[in-house]
């Protein structure tokens, strides 16, 4: 297991090396002149000058690469061409933000998918299973980013439950600790802003979470309904155990490694429906700050942040990968 | 990322063995096929939409950009179905003028696809060694990107329009046939008609796109089917950010993005747009859903 571990790990490199070359890219590859690109036509020569100095497009393009990874290494990701702030400062809380969103709505959908999922099994062709799967076959086929403007019309706009944009009260601002508002408004004792806090989660994770949750479930559903027909499932019925320990005791564990395949999958998925779900919810993570970025021509700014994510995807699939063998002892590495 | 966990590709029986009468594969597949209502549902939502974009400029020949300045932001009614815009345009008339767009970008992004994947996947996977390694690695760095977000960074090279989101979305998809046909090739080369085809002396090029390539169609058929829907998907997405069609284009992700602002007063300009994307998309899952559960039997549930 340890060996395997590492051998993932070695194995990540060159596509590491990969990603980084093709986001070093984006700039580069711009048609024409990059710095004409971002400036427009209007730029004075000096300017362009300027920028293209800024951004070491004056340099042979190895120069740029690897002053680029040294740089990234040092965990400095350049500055912003808009706010001339040092982006690495800047993308942190955003990054925070969309975390804390994306657990949230990876938790509902895996939680929820996974019980809806096993309900269609255990009672198959019953209402329950035909409601869920027909939930499920129309949640893939919705876009996001509609699902949250519906969320939002009828329950902010409509009903009046909840907050329609943001992440908090501005008028209560959250003091800012780690970044990820429940930790900190638990760690200074606000209770009220807390739940405030809260109270702008549900609409954009729930919105993000549908999707990733209808594909859990389809796939639970047709992971269990295998295992539930072999034969140790109807030994340990025959002892007679009760049906709900042999479903979430026995068959879970055997049914879930597809499942585990599909939530990594989902992650991907996930994190580019954040990006979507953020401008909807004007939710200040990593997906707002890419698009404000695009916006404005920021390229550093959208370098660094598809670079953070693709990252983030990367690492959360090696974990996957790792938790299978937590999961199946079959599974055997060469 | 998942290679620990590759299933076996058992050969899966191809429509090149149509020529056999009774009890063909293409028969059999297409008999399974009429059998699943819910795959001729979605193969009549998909043919709906065919037609109403096909007809779009007979039905409405005003065109996708009449406006009514009178009209502004009105309600559902008998003059106009879904409403109107903040233009006073008939949303009816941009939805089926948009449908035109969506299934042409989901349909040319896919074939793109196909194309370039099968042609990357045959190369690595028949000749192997250093070619397969390159190629193979190219594809697992571009996976390791959440598709829509490389298809972001590619429209931020290209610059925004819907032709750079159609090359987008047909790059991002690339991998996903490629590895698909990579691994069939392989499976497929040890095979006892394939030796024999090479020991008779015939060329790699024959080989290939006689007999290995027509084997190799059904999973590239269902696959591709699937894709369209989330081609549609991602295409919308890159309207709504700004990324794809520009106005006044009727795309549907675009649409929906400029009656944003509307929704309170005029939530009929977000409604609609939305349900129609929805609406194809779940017609192409559908169909794709039944062409697996038809062409690959052992994938039925």
């Amino acid at each position: 297991m340890l060996a395997y571990s590492i051998r993932r790990l070695i194995a990540l490199i060159p596509v590491l090396i990969g990603m980084s070359l093709i986001v070093f890219g984006i700039i580069r590859a711009i048609p024409g002149d990059p710095a004409l690109a971002i400036l427009g036509q209007k730029a004075t020569p000096e300017a362009l000058k300027q920028l293209r100095h800024a951004l070491g497009l004056d340099k042979p393009w190895y120069t740029q690469y690897f002053s680029f990874i040294t740089d990234l290494l040092k965990g400095d990701f350049g500055t912003s061409l808009r706010t001339h702030a040092a982006i690495r400062q800047e993308i942190w809380p955003h990054l925070a933000a969309t975390i804390e969103l994306s657990v949230l709505a990876m938790l509902i959908a895996v939680v929820v998918g996974v019980n809806l999922g096993i309900l269609s099994a255990w009672k198959q062709n019953s209402v329950i299973d035909v409601a869920s799967m027909v939930i499920a076959l129309v949640g893939v086929s919705m876009p996001v980013f509609w699902l949250g403007l519906m969320a939002q019309w009828i329950f902010s706009i409509k009903l009046g439950w909840l907050p329609s944009i943001g992440r908090e009260n501005i008028r209560d601002p959250v003091t800012a600790i780690t970044n990820f508002y429940i930790i900190d408004t638990l760690l200074a004792g606000r209770i009220d802003q807390f739940w405030e806090i809260i109270r702008h989660l549900i609409l954009p994770s729930l919105a993000l979470a549908t999707i990733p949750m209808a594909i859990i479930a389809r796939m639970t559903r047709s992971s269990m309904l295998e295992v539930l027909r072999s034969d140790y499932i109807r030994t340990a019925r025959a002892k007679g155990q009760k049906m709900f320990w042999v479903v979430y005791k026995h068959a879970l564990k055997n049914a879930f490694i597809p499942v585990l395949t599909v939530i990594g999958l989902q992650t991907g998925l996930l994190l580019g429906g954040a990006i979507l779900t953020e401008t909807i919810f004007g939710w200040p993570g990593i997906g707002s700050y890419i698009y404000d970025a695009i916006q404005y021509r920021d390229y550093p700014v959208i370098q660094s942040g598809i670079l953070l994510v693709a990252f983030i995807f990367v690492i959360i699939n090696l974990i996957i990968d790792l938790l299978y063998a937590a999961f199946d002892p079959r599974i055997k590495y060469k | 990322m998942l290679e620990t966990v590759v299933k076996p590709n058992a050969p899966v029986p191809g429509p090149e063995e149509q020529k056999e009468k009774v009890d063909s594969p293409f028969r059999e597949a297409l008999r399974s096929f009429k059998k699943n209502k819910l795959a001729i549902i979605g193969t009549l939502i998909i043919l709906l939409f065919i037609i109403l974009a096909l007809l779009a400029p007979l039905i409405r020949p005003e065109g996708y950009n009449h406006q009514l300045l009178a009209d502004r932001l009105k309600p559902p009614s008998s003059a106009h179905w879904f409403g109107t815009d903040d233009f006073g345009r008939d949303i009816l008339t941009r939805i089926l003028y948009g449908a035109r767009i969506s299934l042409w970008v989901g349909f040319v992004s896919v074939v793109g696809a196909i194309v370039a994947g099968t042609f990357l996947g045959i190369l690595a996977g028949y000749y192997g060694k250093t070619v397969d390694m390159i190629i193979s690695r190219i594809f697992d760095i571009m996976l390791a990107f959440p598709s829509i977000l490389l298809a972001i960074a590619i429209v931020a090279i290209l610059g925004p329009s819907l032709q750079n989101a159609l090359i987008a979305i047909a790059t991002v998809n690339v991998p996903n046939f490629g590895r698909l046909v990579r691994s069939k090739v392989l499976s497929l080369k040890e095979e006892e008609f394939i030796v024999a085809a090479r020991a008779i002396g015939m060329r790699d090029a024959r080989i290939l796109f006689y007999h290995i390539l027509p084997n190799s169609l059904a999973p590239i058929i269902v696959q591709g089917t699937l894709s369209i829907a989330t081609a549609i998907l991602d295409a919308a997405a890159l309207g709504f950010l700004g990324l794809g069609a520009q106005p006044p284009q009727p795309e549907w992700g675009r649409m929906l993005s400029d009656s944003r602002e509307y929704i309170t007063n005029a939530p009929w300009t977000v409604l609609f747009p939305g349900l129609a994307i929805g609406l194809t998309v779940l017609g192409f899952n559908l169909f794709g859903d039944g062409m697996r559960d038809a062409l690959d039997p052992r994938m039925k549930k």
